[in-house]
Parts: structure tokens; C-alpha cells; sequence
């Protein structure tokens, strides 16, 4: 797939784009993994619905 | 970081909607069963955490759920489990943030992942890429790890954490390498990531004697996928149109993808 294609920062450089993306999808990961994830009990309780709806492994 | 804020700004408002939108609909079709959950969990002997297997002689009695004074060994401890939030509103406002905040980094996953790929360019890619991120991160994991209700038997958390995360990795790493690869062999290989975890096999509890009863669960996993699928449907179409303002060329991606 030929992704010639109007981007989001269009002026930066192919490696930079590679990082700010990789750093997003970091991001993402880890603020999926502290609230779906943690082993911190204030937290699990405050998710507690959260997880059992969304599926991830709890308790 | 131009890019990075643009990221952000696009996760943000996608994810703020449909985290808010995901809610709501837990308020009404999943929040009530875990509720229910919740009473038979108190009545099978406060909250454990150690999910071996339950001792025989208290299986039995878990059965009669009338009984809802427990048995001397279990009455001992509804261990401190710290705080909590307090049922009701407090409980719903917990809820609403969690899904907002997870709402946020799903989408950042997703915005950066499809960024690699060109980006959402409209409201009809993101369909498909919302889908994709439900096949990743619903379908692929629930097949091994059924959504469980509180008090039903599980095998050990770290565990299943790690195998929910794999199967997460090799789901996303197969379909992307299905979509964007045009080689056969890399097709196969697509296709074995995205079968290996569950020939692996999901950790499973040491018993399945579970004190809720099977519809009830059944309507769980039915209402948890479907709200699932509408979240991540959500998620990507407003991926699709915020970006399509941002980058003001909503419809010039319209044919390369879907």
C-alpha cells in the first residue's frame, strides 16, 4: 500500500515522524496499562467496572 | 513534535467521545450484570483473591445460594481491599473517567498505528480501522479469556495478563501484515500469529465451579463484545473526521483504503 498521502505533520523528517509516532503509540500503551493493568489496589477499585466490562484480566 | 501534538489532539477529542459514549453504555448493559455478579460474590463469602480451587466442601455449599450466612473459614476475612469508590454515583464518575482515560490511549494507539499506515482519512476508514482495533483488542483476547463477572473462577492474574498482551501483539501484528503486505508467505505467517496464542492456550483456572449462573454470564459476554464494538466503531469514525478537518483533506484518502 502506496501511502502518498497528506499526513498530519507533513514538514517533518521520515525518522522524526517515526519517533513522535512511536511516542504516541507509548503513550497510549501506557496509559491502557496503568488503568487496565495495575496491580495498585486504589486503582484496580476505581477501574473495577471498567475492567470486568472491557474484558481485561482482573482480580 | 508538531506531529506528536496532532497525535495527542486528535486521541484526545476521539477518545474523550467515545470513552463518554462507552459509558453509557456500561451504565445500562454491563454495569447491572457485574452488580448482580456482586451479590452472588457476598453470598459465596466476601471477595477472594486466591482463586484456587475452592475446597470441595464449599463448592457444594456455594450451591445452595440461600445460604448466605458462609461458612466459618470463609466468614473470617473480607480482606481489606483499600479504598473504593462508593456505589452509586461516585462508582458511576470512577467509571466515566476510567473509560475516558483508556478511551485516550486506545486511541493513541490506534491514531499512531494508522498514522504509519497514512493515516484515517475519513469517517469510512475509520470504520474499518475501528474494527481492526476490535479484532485486536476484544475479540482476539475474549476468545481464550471470556469476559468474567466478579466471583467466577480465573487462573492466576499475572499470567493471563501476559497472555492477554501476546495475543493482543500477535492479533495486531498479523492483521496489519494481512493488510498492508501483499506476499503470500507473509499472509501465512499473518495467519499463524493470529491462530498461535490460542493453540497456546489461554491460562485456565484449576475449576470451572463458578457461583454465577450461565446466563447470566452469557448476557455479560454478549453485552461486553457489543459494547466493545460500538466504542471502537466510534473511537475510529471520529479518528476519521477530527483528522479530516485537521488536515482539511477529509475526502483525498477515500479510495486508497476500504
Amino acid at each position: 500500500m502506496n501511502t502518498a498521502s497528506v499526513s498530519l505533520g507533513a514538514s517533518v523528517s521520515s525518522q522524526s515522524r517515526f519517533m513522535q509516532l512511536a511516542l504516541a503509540a507509548c503513550l497510549g500503551i501506557f496509559v491502557m496499562g496503568f488503568v487496565g493493568f495495575s496491580h495498585i489496589d486504589a486503582v484496580h477499585n476505581a477501574a473495577h467496572d471498567y475492567r470486568h466490562s472491557m474484558a481485561f484480566p482482573c482480580h | 513534535m508538531t506531529l506528536f501534538r496532532n497525535v495527542v489532539f486528535i486521541a484526545a477529542i476521539a477518545g474523550l467521545v467515545a470513552g463518554v459514549v462507552l459509558a453509557c453504555m456500561q451504565a445500562y448493559a454491563t454495569v447491572p450484570l457485574i452488580l448482580k455478579a456482586e451479590v452472588y460474590e457476598q453470598a459465596g463469602g466476601g471477595h477472594t483473591h486466591d482463586h484456587a480451587a475452592p475446597p470441595a466442601a464449599n463448592a457444594t455449599d456455594t450451591n445452595a445460594m440461600t445460604s448466605a450466612a458462609p461458612g466459618p473459614a470463609e466468614a473470617a476475612a473480607p480482606e481489606d481491599e483499600g479504598w473504593a469508590p462508593a456505589d452509586g454515583f461516585e462508582r458511576f464518575a470512577f467509571n466515566v473517567v476510567a473509560n475516558v482515560v483508556t478511551g485516550i490511549g486506545f486511541a493513541l494507539i490506534l491514531v499512531a498505528a494508522s498514522e504509519f499506515a497514512g493515516g484515517i482519512g475519513n469517517w469510512r476508514q475509520g470504520l474499518f480501522w475501528g474494527l481492526a482495533g476490535f479484532a485486536v483488542f476484544t475479540l482476539a483476547p475474549n476468545l481464550g479469556l471470556p469476559p468474567e463477572l466478579p466471583a467466577m473462577p480465573a487462573a492466576d492474574l499475572a499470567q493471563r495478563q501476559i497472555w492477554w498482551t501476546a495475543t493482543v501483539v500477535a492479533t495486531a501484528a498479523g492483521l496489519g501484515l494481512l493488510a498492508f503486505r501483499k506476499s503470500l508467505p507473509l499472509a501465512i505467517l499473518a495467519v499463524a500469529l493470529i491462530v498461535a496464542p490460542h493453540i497456546v492456550g489461554a491460562p485456565q483456572p484449576d475449576s470451572f465451579e463458578s457461583p454465577i449462573p450461565e446466563g447470566l454470564h452469557h448476557q455479560f459476554v454478549v453485552a461486553v463484545t457489543l459494547t466493545n464494538l460500538v466504542f471502537w466503531l466510534v473511537l475510529g469514525v471520529v479518528v476519521g473526521v477530527v483528522r479530516g478537518r485537521f488536515t482539511g483533506t477529509a475526502t483525498s484518502l477515500r479510495d486508497s483504503f476500504a
